[in-house]
């Protein structure tokens, strides 16, 4: 059977579908203001990616803050119950999972099957979000691509008391004044992030195999950042992290 | 398709009118020679009682709710508060309060704010303290202020005992209160009707917590959000004793919901209890998560508030309060015996420490049969939210299945409707539960 799960995000739509356990196409578009649109794109694009036509997919299943806007679907699931079956799916042995997107981050500890057993969202703030990043990388005037790179140059510890992307920005054009190194500046941007992360894991429970999805999880300065908060040499990330939730739908499609 | 059999509260009308003519009152005691005071809905407000049967009161927190319930009004007073200086993060219900006086709109008949003759109130969180102090300035500056400090202590068993000097601390306080009332009120005080007051509120506050009991039943008979405009009589003046007859009432009429298979909620399948005040503005969220065929049966909240309850360790469950004997027969005593009887309200004890409100809301998770719990961090009420982290953890260390998500009880600019629907229905759905169409 193939089946298509569809993850409608805040600030982009993916989608993938799935042919016998194997992922066969893959489709990731701005979501923008028409949401539905969105959809029908990267459903195409994962539609030619596959080689395949419409008709031939079996069962589409809608997730994410838009997840109403997939009107083709013949269910909807809800982003962590998504999150889970596709971390699972990917790590079998994984029971705790952060998936970080650009509005939301979000943690959840699994069964064996992938149910989710507790879960944290971070709250009305975007402080625990890849946005936050994107807005301090306009504060240091630095492309949000290279924001972990540059992290990942510095050594120092510079505590940010980060509660609201509002607060820190204040706090990094202080640290600019004070004419603290750019580098210095985005380590400490992502050790904040990464510790509001960690402690919504840390409020459902950590375990030794934790997988990191969405697309913050492409941030190499970030990845290091949660290392050190988690005290974790290793954290399971796919090859296509921003991929995880849309894989879990349709992998839940197939299922369910 | 419908579970259990549902039909309406029929003294539901009768608790609307009740409620309407109590603000009424305040509005209208002027007209009627009376008086008029304001204060905390946690205020021993039997002491009152003693100046006479024309005296009448608007209780803070009711109040601020009302205000809340009504957005755009709510909006207008918390601007006004802001405007005039007080900061956003302060109490909810105190800013919807004094933005009213700011106003000079009286939220319930949209007349001008009544001005009290005296305010009685009483210190149990730091908002309480100065809430009063500030809107007896507001109110031009001439407006005295009484408070009764009830910082004694936690009750048995969480202590090990009500030492008689804490309760004399409690009542020592509502004696001098009696003597400066009259004084500035130029009344001579009736200790019979004090005595009766006294009476009144132990009726009042242990009928209530019968009532909750009786939501033991499956179905349950009541809904938390049916139970917010029936508790509240408990908190808009406990001593009053039309409201306790008609507690006597409203528990003949649940009984019988309870022996008849009478549902709250006629697709029960699940049941939860939530914890703080709501978010006023959007109670809609209870309608929600009775489409997955969730039925909040209380918390420790309505059932603590306006209830009497004792925590029994042993049997590890609350037990509502039995009356007292005999009715007390001097003022001394009817001092006693109501500071001993608010010192031992479930709400009053979390102030002390966390473990104490989660062991209480584990019995209710238990004893009511809840297969969730969900828990308001409240920004609008550091007094109640105060721990809310560690009962969290605790409630989920004792086996409960928890949800959190963040709001104001009386600030609609800290609430993510959205959002908080969404967390919902990740909740419901793993509870097990399916939204039904």
């Amino acid at each position: 059977m193939i089946s298509a799960g569809i993850d409608c995000g805040a600030k982009n739509t993916k989608t993938v579908i799935l042919k016998d356990g194997k992922v066969i196409g893959k489709g990731s578009v701005l979501t923008g203001f028409d949401q539905e649109k969105a959809v029908e794109e990267s459903l195409e694009l994962a539609i030619r990616e596959a080689g395949i036509s419409r008709d031939d997919i079996g069962k589409i299943f809608g997730t994410g803050a838009g997840k109403d806007s997939v009107r083709m679907a013949d269910d909807k699931v809800n982003e962590i119950k998504a999150m889970g079956k596709g971390a699972i799916f990917l790590f079998p042995n994984a029971r705790t999972v952060a998936d970080v997107g650009a509005e939301e981050g979000r943690a959840a500890k699994l069964d064996e099957n992938g149910r989710p057993a507790d879960f944290a969202i971070n709250e009305k703030c975007a402080a625990g979000a890849g946005a936050f990043i994107e807005a301090m990388g306009r504060a240091l005037e630095t492309p949000l691509e290279e924001m972990g790179a540059l992290a990942l140059k510095s050594d120092k510890e510079i505590p940010m008391n980060a509660q609201c992307a509002i607060f820190a920005e204040s706090e990094v054009i202080g640290l600019i004044h004070a004419k603290t190194e750019k580098q210095d500046i985005s380590k400490a941007i992502h050790d904040s992030m990464a510790s509001r992360i960690v402690s919504m894991i840390r409020r459902i429970g950590v375990n030794k195999d934790v997988v990191m999805i969405g697309g913050v999880a492409y941030n190499p300065g970030f990845v290091a950042a949660m290392k050190r908060e988690l005290k974790l040499e290793k954290i399971h990330i796919p090859d296509d992290p921003e991929y995880g939730a849309s894989l879990g739908a349709a992998v839940l499609a197939v299922d369910g | 398709m419908a579970k259990y059999p549902t039909e309406p509260l029929k003294c539901w009308p009768k608790a609307k009118e009740l409620r309407q003519q109590f603000y009424r009152n305040f509005s209208e005691a002027k007209e009627k020679g009376g008086i008029r005071w304001m204060g905390s809905a946690w205020a021993p407000d039997a002491v009152v009682r003693g100046l006479g049967k024309d005296v009448y009161s608007v209780t803070g927190e009711p109040y601020g709710a009302s205000c809340a319930f009504d957005k755009p009004l709510s909006a207008k007073f918390l601007s006004a508060a802001e405007n005039f200086g007080f900061a956003r993060d302060l109490c909810a219900y105190m800013r919807n309060y004094w933005g009213s006086i700011l106003c000079n709109e009286y939220a319930l008949d949209k007349g001008k704010f009544p001005k009290a003759d005296f305010a009685w109130s009483q210190h149990i969180c730091c908002s309480h303290a100065k809430w009063y102090q500030n809107a007896c300035e507001l109110e031009g500056g001439n407006v005295p202020l009484f408070c009764v400090d009830v910082g004694a202590g936690a009750y048995p068993p969480f202590e090990p005992e009500m030492y008689p000097h804490r309760i004399r601390y409690v009542a020592d306080q509502m004696m001098d209160g009696i003597e400066w009332m009259q004084k500035v009120t130029g009344r001579e005080y009736n200790d019979e009707l004090f005595l009766e007051a006294v009476w009144n509120d132990m009726r009042l506050t242990s009928k209530w917590a019968e009532i909750c009991m009786l939501n033991r039943a499956t179905p349950a008979p009541l809904d938390e959000k049916t139970i917010y405009s029936l508790y509240v009589f408990g908190v808009l003046e406990q001593s009053n004793a039309e409201f306790a007859d008609f507690y006597d009432e409203l528990y003949d009429e649940v009984k019988d919901r309870a022996a008849r298979g009478i549902a709250a909620v006629a697709n029960e399948k699940a049941r939860l209890m939530t914890d703080t005040q709501p978010p006023w503005g959007f109670l809609n969220i209870y309608r929600y998560m009775e489409k997955w065929g969730a039925v909040s049966v209380g918390s420790l909240y309505t059932f603590g508030l306006a209830g009497t309850w004792l925590y029994d360790e042993e049997k590890h469950d609350l037990i509502p309060r039995a009356m007292p004997d005999k009715k007390p027969a001097t003022r001394e005593e009817g001092c006693m015996m109501l500071a001993d009887w608010h010192l031992s309200k479930p709400e009053y004890q979390h102030f002390y420490h966390p473990e104490y409100k989660t062991k209480m809301m584990d019995a209710i998770a238990k004893n009511w049969k809840c297969d969730g719990v969900i828990l308001h961090y409240n920004r609008g009420c550091e007094g109640l939210t105060v721990g809310i982290a560690e009962n969290r953890l605790g409630l989920l260390e004792r086996g409960n299945k928890v949800m959190a998500y963040e709001g104001n009880m009386g600030d609609e600019r800290e609430f993510d409707e959205t959002a908080t629907i969404n967390r919902l229905s990740i909740f419901l759905e793993s509870l097990g539960l399916k939204i039904e169409d």
